[in-house]
């Protein structure tokens, strides 16, 4: 073999060696496990807190309204539409009060009227028009809101 | 050289040219996109592979499921990051058609065209679309985007350099770049809940039970009855993503 194809040789191993030395240091444990991508990864997402707990742990206090809240139009409505998630409340509802939405632009990010909405699906008011000086809960039980205060 | 040679051999090598390019154009007329494929033709394998449903005909745009997604998943409160948020569609009158989404309608959508130039409105929640033939995660350099073995497509945000090249793979605009951690955000179809099984915020969250969640290989499952039940499409069929985000009602105005 000629003098300079050996050197060549040599100097290929070398940069090939160095590479994959380097690239077995830096590729993580788990990468390839399932697949290309680091089989933590699968763990990590995994892991991350659940927000939203859903209107079973309301009622576990609050069965009063919850099955209130069933007798009208907002059956189906999770408490945490309004009210926001329930994760920290539901370990310390002393310190970790959640919202009480009463400001009319609330009720009208469903209800407010628009073309794109149908009747079928939801009762609709026009905020401009209706009864502007109040507020919304003033008159209406926002739990069952066909009900009416007194 | 011989010139002939030449010549006959530039010929052969434009032959070619001329029959690849016809023949992929036949075989994409020939084969039609499918709106269906990736529900109909699944992935070997016995874990759960997930899809979503919406029904535009029952989504009344309130966007609670945008604003879920943001407080489950701590995307930024500010305009312009979303994992979940909803369009509105206005054709008007005289064809032009307008696409509102304020704030992605968190703060609530406010008719902008008046009822009598209206032929039709209507809203279109969006969201990833958990593709079976993904370009976000063909195009990641290291290996940080991925799809999981139940069909999620997922970011692994400890691996990712933030580059960006998936934001910009990405046909449906899903993608953003978190602006506190540098890394690629989307939606994770709640992969930290349905691996508990829970459904998604967003879907737990819809008033109207717009969205729905499912196992395609179920074919028991809610998904699967959906998807028969309802003519449903994908975004942008052409491009052969294998979309698992099958709208029912969907105008062909969307994009
Ligand atoms: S931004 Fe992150 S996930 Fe996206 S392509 Fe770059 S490294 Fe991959
Ligand atoms: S599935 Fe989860 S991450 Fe995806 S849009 Fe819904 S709430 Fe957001
Ligand atoms: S929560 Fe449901 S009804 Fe409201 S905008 Fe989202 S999909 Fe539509």
């Amino acid at each position: 073999m000629p003098q300079q194809i050996k050197k060549l040789l040599i100097v290929f191993t070398i940069i090939f060696g160095i590479f994959f030395i380097i690239k077995y240091a830096l590729k993580p444990k788990s990468f390839g496990e399932f697949g290309h991508y680091r089989g933590l990864a699968i763990i990590e997402n995994e892991n991350k807190q659940v927000k939203y707990v859903g209107t079973e742990a309301c009622n576990d206090c609050h069965d009063d309204i919850v099955s209130y809240k069933k007798e009208g139009p907002h059956v189906n409505l999770q408490c945490e539409v309004c009210h926001g998630p329930g994760y920290l409340h539901i370990q310390d509802p002393e310190t970790n009060k959640l919202i009480i939405p009463s400001k009319r632009e609330k009720c009208g990010i469903c209800h407010q009227k628009n073309a794109a909405r149908s009747e079928n699906n939801i009762t609709q008011v026009n905020l401009k028009e209706h009864n502007v000086e109040n507020k919304c809960i003033d008159c209406h039980k926002a739990h069952n809101p066909y009900e009416f205060k007194d | 050289m011989n010139l002939k040679t030449e010549k006959s051999s530039r010929r052969q090598f434009l032959n070619t040219v001329a029959l690849l390019t016809g023949g992929l154009l036949v075989s994409s007329v020939t084969k039609p996109f499918n709106g269906l494929l990736a529900a109909s033709n699944k992935p070997e394998g016995n874990e759960p592979w997930y899809g979503i449903g919406i029904d535009i005909e029952k989504c009344i745009g309130c966007a609670r499921c945008a604003n879920a997604c943001k407080e489950e998943n701590d995307v930024p409160r500010e305009p312009f990051y979303f994992r979940s948020w909803v369009e509105q569609y206005t054709i008007k009158n005289n064809g032009e058609i307008i696409v509102e989404s304020p704030n992605g309608g968190i703060d609530g959508f406010s008719q902008s065209v008046p009822d009598e130039d209206i032929f039709k409105s209507f809203f279109v929640p969006k969201m990833c679309n958990h593709c079976s033939k993904s370009p976000c995660v063909q195009v990641c350099p290291v290996g940080a985007t991925f799809e999981s073995k139940e069909g999620v497509v997922l970011v692994d945000s400890n691996y990712c350099i933030g580059c960006g090249y998936c934001v910009q793979a990405c046909p449906y605009g899903c993608r953003y770049i978190h602006p506190e951690k540098k890394t690629a955000d989307k939606c994770s179809l709640c992969y930290h809940r349905i691996s508990k099984g829970i459904a998604p915020a967003c879907m737990e969250i819809c008033p109207n039970d717009a969205r729905i969640f499912g196992n395609l290989r179920d074919k028991e499952g809610e998904l699967v009855k959906f998807l028969k039940e309802h003519t449903c499409h994908v975004l942008k069929p052409e491009m052969n993503t294998g979309s698992k985000l099958f709208y029912n009602a969907l105008n062909q105005e969307v994009k």
